[in-house]
């Protein structure tokens, strides 16, 4: 190894190392609570001082997915012996499963929704990246101050015009109508960090496939799409979370059929006082997925989070 | 044989309009290619826009479409401004975002300097710090609602482990002085990685050759820090704090599952005073005065501040 002056000495190192470590250990405590919490029973989600090693149970778990009913002695044996262990773990509480819950329909909605508006935030996006980066285009220009400006304002401004407009339509509390918005509020930061990409393609790619007969067409899908294909797939999860995460226009926008997980997870309530085991395990089931992705994302992240400001 | 759907298409494609395809001219791909977008942000961005502030001189009330809209002019305007409730909720805004960007930027800057010294396994540790800002805030500040429970909280349990004090007798989100630091600590826990990572970036970009030229002139490492690492990240720290602060000055999701606003108005932000407005009252018309005055606040610092950024850059 050559030596340095730059390169910072042991020690300091390792005291930097300690520090982050022990930030990061920190930081992620809450997040391990949410975790550990869906599966304690409701008196260990609850217990002072708090505990941290408890019986796992899947009851949350159960109870999140399940609606359920108070049943007597006589209704428990009239019904005979449970057929399966989530029944089992009902009737350990004296209750009887009387259906699934609303629990699976959001996250379905959540799922059908962000991944809907993502898939066409792309189509839209990558085209109109590749006519902004190789043609000359009005409003090109203007394209970040656009972003900005729409960024700027509060979704709840937004919302009101929105909610206005997509009542007209017949298109409030619907899948079609959440997947536009969020195409749309996603659009202008997807062709602006496509545009970034497909700006770092040489454009001799393109002009060599055109002078080997290819259409533009042809050069857009056989030579630019697979090179531009690691920017799109950022891109596409960067939509993804955001359409995943949204609260302020679900909340506003969707009340039953299409309304997404986020709205719904905070409404979670149990019998007796809030039903902690079944609230964490609903954002468990519902976090976790980010966190592979923001995995998935590390190198573009910086990328996706300044809307392009910053590359490296 | 599997065949791509485009080539499928471009095989079903009658010749003549196929010719027609081929001998498309640039300009008119770019059309093709442009237009859905734009039509799209058209539709649910600058239309929505023009209408919010058409409303803004009406007093229109979505409750009550058969009421006869009035033109009233200024009127909506002039009510907000002299309403004490706004001027309140601006100042537990102007609160939540002085805090949180002082505490964001040092913790945020700091940890950023220690990654920056390079040990091992600093990536790793990077993208587990990075966790909290990905997830939805909503979730999230519904959850740490339950961190913040007076008598069962981990939040209280730590304090109490910490201080001594009694873990039953304060309420994060219950107390009118502390729910305003609640959504500070639940907000810095969550947003410290976003400045940290925007920071690294500015670290990692100034080149060793400066510190090496700094090494030959016997520059202690504290000048070194004043001299070299602070000015030449600056402009990457000065994004940090805009981003941040656009983002916390229509602050709503993490807050309104996290106190709701309460208690009293204490953690009131604009963004909840104003969806109070326009879905509970269904004021629209002074609402949508309230939204483009907001936006407008916004508009008008972010340039300010984006016209400061660059001389700091051009420097």
């Amino acid at each position: 190894m050559s030596y340095s002056v730059t390169e910072p000495s042991k020690g300091t190192k390792w005291l930097a190392g300690v520090l982050v470590v022990s930030y990061a250990i920190i930081t992620l405590i809450p997040l391990l609570w949410i975790i550990a919490t869906g599966f304690k029973s409701p008196t260990d989600s609850i217990a002072y001082p708090p505990v941290v090693v408890f019986q796992p149970t899947l009851e949350g778990y159960v109870n999140l997915f399940t609606e359920r009913t108070r049943a007597t002695d006589e209704m428990l044996a009239a019904a005979g012996p449970p057929t399966t262990w989530y029944d089992q773990i009902a009737r350990d509480r004296g209750t009887v499963i009387s259906g699934p819950s609303r629990y699976g329909q959001r996250f379905l909605n959540s799922v059908i929704i962000g991944f809907g508006s993502t898939a066409l935030c792309m189509v839209l996006g990558t085209a109109a990246a590749y006519a902004f980066s190789r043609f000359k285009v009005p409003l090109k220009d203007d394209l970040l101050f656009f972003i900005l400006s729409t960024r700027m304002m509060p979704p709840i401004a937004v919302a009101i015009p929105i909610f206005l407009m997509f009542r007209n339509l017949g298109l409030n509390d619907t899948h079609l109508g959440m997947i536009l918005l969020y195409t749309a509020v996603n659009l202008s930061l997807s062709v602006w960090l496509l545009k970034g990409f497909i700006d770092e393609i040489p454009i001799e790619y393109e002009e060599a496939a055109l002078i080997d007969g290819y259409t533009r067409f042809q050069a857009f899908y056989k030579v630019v799409l697979p090179q531009a294909a690691t920017g799109i797939a950022s891109t596409a999860i960067f939509c993804l979370i955001f359409a995943w995460n949204e609260y302020a226009f679900a909340v506003l926008l969707t009340s039953g059929t299409a309304q997404t997980a986020p709205p719904f997870i905070p409404t979670i309530i149990g019998t007796g006082g809030k039903d902690w085991p079944a609230v964490a395990a609903g954002a468990t089931i519902f976090l976790v997925p980010v966190m592979v992705f923001t995995i998935m994302l590390r190198k573009h992240l910086l990328r996706g989070i300044t809307f392009g400001a910053v590359r490296k | 044989m599997s065949l791509s759907p485009l080539t499928r298409v471009a095989a079903a494609t009658p010749d003549g309009i196929a010719r027609k395809i081929r001998g498309l001219s640039d300009r008119t791909i770019a059309w093709i290619f442009v237009a859905p977008t734009i039509f799209l942000l058209l539709a649910v961005n600058i239309f929505p826009l023009i209408w919010t502030i058409r409303l803004s001189f009406t007093n229109f009330r979505v409750n009550r479409p058969n009421n006869a809209v009035e033109w009233v002019g200024l009127e909506n305007y002039r009510r907000i401004l002299s309403d004490p409730t706004v001027w309140q909720t601006m100042q537990a805004t102007a609160h939540f975002l002085i805090w949180t960007i002082t505490l964001q930027v040092l913790i945020g800057f700091a940890l950023a300097f220690l990654i920056n010294k390079k040990f091992r396994g600093n990536d790793m540790w990077t993208t587990i710090i990075v966790f909290p800002m990905m997830l939805s805030p909503a979730v999230v500040g519904n959850f740490w609602t339950f961190l913040y429970q007076p008598q069962i909280g981990l939040f209280n349990y730590v304090v109490e482990f910490l201080t001594g004090a009694d873990p039953a007798s304060f309420s994060m989100i219950g107390d009118v002085n502390l729910a305003p630091w609640a959504i500070i600590i639940a907000d810095t826990w969550m947003w410290t990685p976003f400045v940290m990572l925007i920071c690294l970036a500015g670290l990692r970009s100034i080149p060793d050759s400066i510190y090496e030229a700094a090494e030959c002139d016997r520059a202690s490492a504290w000048r070194q820090f004043w001299t070299i690492t602070l000015p030449m990240a600056l402009p990457f720290l000065m994004l940090a704090v805009l981003f941040r602060g656009i983002e916390n000055f229509k602050m709503f999701d993490l807050v309104v599952q996290l106190t709701g606003g309460g208690p009293g108005n204490t953690t009131t932000l604009t963004s909840i005073d104003l969806k109070r407005e326009a879905f509970e009252k269904w004021r629209t018309g002074y609402s949508s005065a309230y939204a483009v005055m907001l936006f407008v606040t916004v508009f008008g610092l972010a340039s300010i501040y984006v016209k400061a950024l660059n001389k700091v850059k051009e420097r």
